[in-house]
């Protein structure tokens, strides 16, 4: 039986496009839209705004290419930042993550994905030829590559590293091995592996 | 053996995998992107499975168990890496659910042995022999086509597939594809080392059939090959430059 509408079409497409942000299924976004109608001065108004705001204004960094409403970036911009140092993700939620661990105060250089020959994504599809354009003139004296320990993410810094072989410049990787709270009992025999051998004296 | 993932959902995935019973095949797993399980669904690892569908047909779902997770290994390797994708691209040529035993146990010594670029090179070109074999064009390399002589064996016959002895090729040696010694059977010696351009070699007449492959049945060919390539070639350079 064909489910009838409850409500009128502008919220059905209120329901419609929030059942689409990534966590919420039609009924939960339902919830939330009613629950934006119901706060509508103390919440859906000043979300509509801030959503009109971030239209207009964000955009992508042509330096780094992650997401700000300035370009360059407040993060490029910034004259605080080590200027010799490069970290480069594969996305801007990595750069969030690394900025909220905040234990590291260099630049950034977001690729927009990994390298995945079987998914027909190659390097020009990716912030790459930037990033060998931004090694080659910015000076800096380490790039540190903060990609994930999957098969395209590690293929993607064999990849970068190969390119940035000819410059003068330090290139590192994040470790792999055991999370803090980790126990060995419950980590995959890979990332045992992977942490025995970057094992350091103490 | 894993060959690839792709999301469903946002939680999900569609795990493709080669299995020595059913060959290549396709199956939901539920929480595939949660972190228990994205270490171990990394194409190149061995799982145990246990697949369930309503109906034979269906997509099913595949229950995991972590058996060898081999990944891990070649993250360090660039030619690891890249062959794992090569291999992973090869297989998935196969028809589905389809057994091909010889492969799958073929693709188990591949994946064993691909940080070491010697070893490496030569078991992918052998790997893609074999693939060459179950996709129905087979490459003859026991005796001339010509004179049926099984002795000194040097080029393959792009018409036939057959391989050809130099005597007997020597006239038509610009239209013939050269067939790398390491290829026949007790021709290599023990200890010898295989040199880039029997490397090439192997790797341009394998290319040469699975290019009229992709041809004759319209696919697109990945750059999973040239990838793999470049990274041996860069080892080759660095750790054996008297083989290069």
């Amino acid at each position: 039986m064909a489910q009838k509408n409850v409500a009128g079409p502008e919220i059905e497409r209120l329901i419609q496009l929030l059942a689409k942000l990534p966590g919420l299924g039609p009924r939960s976004a339902r919830r939330a839209a009613l629950h934006l109608i119901k706060k509508k001065e103390q919440l859906l108004v000043p979300l509509a705004e801030a959503m009109g705001v971030a239209v207009r204004e964000i955009g992508i960094c042509s330096t780094c290419g992650t997401v700000d409403t300035s370009d360059p970036c407040t993060i490029c911009s910034d004259p605080k930042r080590d200027r010799g140092l490069l970290v480069v993700v594969e996305d801007v939620a990595d750069l969030w993550a690394l900025e909220r661990a905040g234990a590291v105060n260099a630049r950034y250089h977001v690729l927009g994905g990994t390298l995945s020959p079987l998914d027909g994504i190659g390097p020009d599809d990716l912030n790459l030829a930037s990033l060998i354009e931004r090694c080659s003139s910015e000076g800096f004296s380490e790039v540190i590559l903060a990609i994930n320990a999957t098969v395209e993410g590690q293929t993607t810094a064999h990849y970068i590293m190969d390119q940035l072989s000819d410059l003068d410049i330090s290139v590192s990787r994040l470790a792999h091995g055991v999370p803090v709270g980790g126990e060995l009992d419950y980590l995959d025999e890979g990332t045992l592996a992977q942490a025995l051998k970057a094992r350091t004296r103490v | 053996m894993v060959l690839t993932t792709r999301k469903h959902g946002e939680s999900d995935i569609i795990l493709e995998v080669m299995t020595l019973e059913h060959g290549r095949h396709l199956g939901l797993v539920r929480g595939g992107r949660s972190r228990r399980h994205r270490p171990v669904l990394q194409a190149g690892n061995e799982l145990t499975l246990n697949w369930k569908a309503r109906l034979s047909d269906h997509l099913g779902q595949f229950h995991i168990e972590p058996e060898t997770l081999r990944v891990a290994d070649l993250m360090t390797s660039s030619v690891g890496l890249t062959g794992l994708q090569h291999v992973a691209f090869l297989t998935r040529l196969l028809p589905e659910r389809h057994p091909y035993p010889r492969l799958f146990h073929a693709l188990g010594v591949v994946l064993d042995n691909l940080a070491d670029p010697e070893a490496a090179a030569a078991l992918v070109i052998r790997y893609e022999l074999e693939l060459l074999g179950d996709l129905g064009i087979g490459l003859d390399l026991t005796r001339c086509a010509a004179t049926g002589t099984q002795e000194d064996l040097a080029y393959v016959s792009p018409k036939s597939a057959r391989a050809v002895s130099r005597d007997a090729g020597r006239p038509y040696h610009d239209r013939l594809l050269p067939l790398p010694s390491f290829l026949l059977e007790g021709q290599r010696q023990q200890g010898s080392e295989l040199t880039w351009a029997d490397v090439r070699q192997g790797f341009e007449l394998t290319s040469f059939f699975l290019d009229r492959h992709f041809q004759e049945h319209g696919l697109t060919e990945s750059d999973t090959r040239g990838a793999f390539l470049n990274a041996l070639e860069r080892r080759y350079r660095q750790d054996f430059p008297w083989n290069f």
